[in-house]
């Protein structure tokens, strides 16, 4: 049997040029992948490398700079007296509280968040499943302010929730928990008690899907062995999936304490008079005018978050994002 | 992780998890309840009586009309611009291997990394160095800059499970860039950029922390919302408006629910 072999002089291994400026272009990109990544990238870093990381550069020198006491005005040479200023006792205090508050908020967070990241990973399927992802994913989508309006609602002292101690007859047990020193208040929406209720309310579904995913990498065969070689249920989730879910744990902790640390108004529409750093920088910089110290302020919550994030690194949390 | 199938969760987990649950649902519920409460003028409960009223009366509300026109202008203005930056980015990542391209990541990352008032007054006093107005832009400035990562977040993911053989197969079958980009890459891309396209706007109409440094005097509806709270002046209209804002933000958050939700197979890459 004979093949005819094609006469590859019929047809060009290397085509011609495309015509038309399109088909140029093209060619161009072809030979010169790195021209189409240039063109790429360079207006989305325009944007964010030059607007915004700019912007944040001109706001942190500002905090090198000072205010002067006798015109009010921003005096341009390098100091550290705002500095100084931040370290006062009473923006000290600040800094302290606020810390606080975001720390016990992402304890709280995981306490609730963990069974439904826990429930939702090992038992839930199928249609239960995307329940519990839609269940978690429209309130951490759903509108901020409506949140806290919510709670606005709920708080309030003819509101739902002292009907229900009422109907309960534990009014009593309320206000002994609103007499006890710091936690208390007058009522409920002016306590540190309803500030941490609403924080924990509004960043609790940011722990629960970097929870869940963790959760659902922990390797069966694992659980399974733990079981074999006799242990307690409770052991097995103390040394086998506890340890293995922790990079999840961090993960979703870093949005609960970052989200906590630099929030302004849920203090400023449930809790005490006393400021948190948000607070404070949105103080600073509008009614007082003095922006070198509202700089300063907020490269704490910088610096915090620099620190925390360094640390979580190291426990392993970025590859549970 | 999976047990096998007999294992059923101890009745405790399930009460937490049903608990926590309700934590999170039913204070959004609750403000569907009130938008109909009689009472004006505190926030009594149970609502003495049931009426449609306020919802005529928000109605006819003028401001409350132009703060939500201003809300979905930048909404729709800032959704537009993420959704060309945050897929050029993603692209070039997800594409090549060059110098930088961890440092691109956490670029794009920053801005929601950093709390809210970081970016608002770093925009605000870069604002007034430069001496820029306030006005619409420079609102979809801020909300652009983190809506970017909503976007690539939900590009980068279908990038990675669009097999590379397609684009190759389609260059290899003579289509220029161009139309590789057309016919190729968008439609396999598509669901995942209106997916992110509508979180974007989602995030972009609720925002405030940053609105309130970038806005001046000009009211978004949620920065009405936001004054309404600290001061409350007219309380039914606002549980109205509070409801419809739950409804609207429902809505795109179902919607990109649907377009993402089987994302486990690799395009291209079963054959």
């Amino acid at each position: 049997m004979s093949v005819v072999v094609a006469t590859p002089a019929a047809t060009p291994i290397i085509l011609e040029g495309r015509e038309g400026f399109f088909g140029r272009l093209s060619d161009r990109f072809w030979r010169n992948p790195g021209l189409l990544l240039l063109l790429m990238l360079t207006p989305p870093l325009l944007w964010l490398g030059v607007v915004y990381v700019g912007s944040l550069f001109a706001l942190l020198l500002q905090s090198f700079f000072s205010i002067d006491e006798f015109s009010g005005l921003v005096r341009y040479e390098f100091t550290l007296k705002t500095y100084r200023e931040l370290l006062q006792p009473a923006n000290l205090d600040i800094i302290v509280r606020t810390v606080a508050m975001a720390a016990v908020v992402t304890l709280a967070s995981a306490v609730v968040a963990f069974p439904i990241a826990y429930y939702a990973a090992r038992y839930a399927r199928g249609a239960w499943k995307a329940l519990f992802y839609l269940g978690v994913m429209l309130p951490l989508w759903s509108s901020y302010l409506v949140k806290v309006y919510a709670w606005k609602l709920i708080l309030a002292k003819e509101g739902i929730l002292n009907w229900i101690f009422a109907k309960l007859h534990l009014t009593w047990l309320l206000e002994a928990w609103l007499s006890l020193p710091i936690v208390g208040g007058n009522s409920l929406s002016i306590s540190y008690t309803g500030t941490f209720i609403v924080f924990v309310y509004v960043w609790m579904p940011f722990m629960i899907l970097p929870l869940q995913a963790a959760l659902e990498r922990v390797p069966v065969n694992l659980v399974e062995a733990s079981t074999d070689l006799g242990a307690t249920p409770g052991q097995t989730f103390r040394k086998v999936i506890f340890p293995l879910a922790l990079p999840g744990l961090v993960a979703g902790s870093i949005f609960t304490f970052s989200l906590t640390l630099g929030d302004y108004i849920i203090p400023q529409i449930i809790g005490t008079s006393r400021l948190f750093i948000g607070q404070a920088v949105y103080a600073h910089q509008g009614t007082a005018g003095n922006i070198p110290l509202a700089a300063a302020f907020t490269v704490v919550p910088m610096v915090v978050m620099g620190l925390y994030l360094w640390m979580a690194k190291r426990m392993g949390a970025f590859d549970a994002l | 992780m999976r047990s096998d199938r007999r294992a059923r969760a101890p009745l405790g987990l399930k009460l937490a998890a049903a608990g926590g649950l309700m934590f999170l649902h039913l204070p959004i519920l609750l403000i569907f309840v009130y938008a109909f409460t009689t009472e004006e003028k505190s926030y009594q409960w149970p609502p003495p009586d049931l009426t449609l009223r306020w919802f005529a009366v928000t109605w006819n509300r003028p401001d409350v009309w132009q703060a939500l026109g201003l809300s979905v202008r930048v909404a729709l203005v800032s959704t537009a611009m993420a959704l060309v930056l945050g897929t050029l980015c993603a692209a070039a990542v997800s594409r090549s291997r060059f110098f930088g391209r961890e440092a691109i990541s956490l670029l794009i990352i920053l801005p929601i990394a950093l709390p809210g008032i970081i970016t608002g007054i770093s925009l605000r006093s870069a604002f007034s160095i430069a001496e820029i107005p306030f006005s619409t832009w420079t609102i979809v400035l801020g909300h652009a800059t983190f809506c970017i990562v909503i976007v690539y977040n939900n590009a980068v993911a279908r990038f990675r499970r669009t097999s590379g053989s397609l684009i190759e197969a389609s260059m290899d079958l003579g289509a220029d860039g161009f139309q590789t980009f057309r016919h190729v890459i968008l439609p396999n891309i598509g669901t995942a950029l209106l997916a992110g396209g509508m979180l974007a706007f989602a995030l972009s109409f609720d925002e405030v922390i940053v609105t309130t440094f970038t806005a001046g005097q000009q009211q978004t509806l949620p920065i009405w919302m936001l004054e309404e709270l600290v001061r409350p002046r007219q309380r039914p209209v606002t549980n109205v408006v509070a409801m419809v804002v739950v409804l609207v933000t429902l809505l795109p958050i179902l919607a990109a629910f649907y377009l993402t939700r089987d994302g486990d197979h690799t395009a291209g890459a079963g054959k």
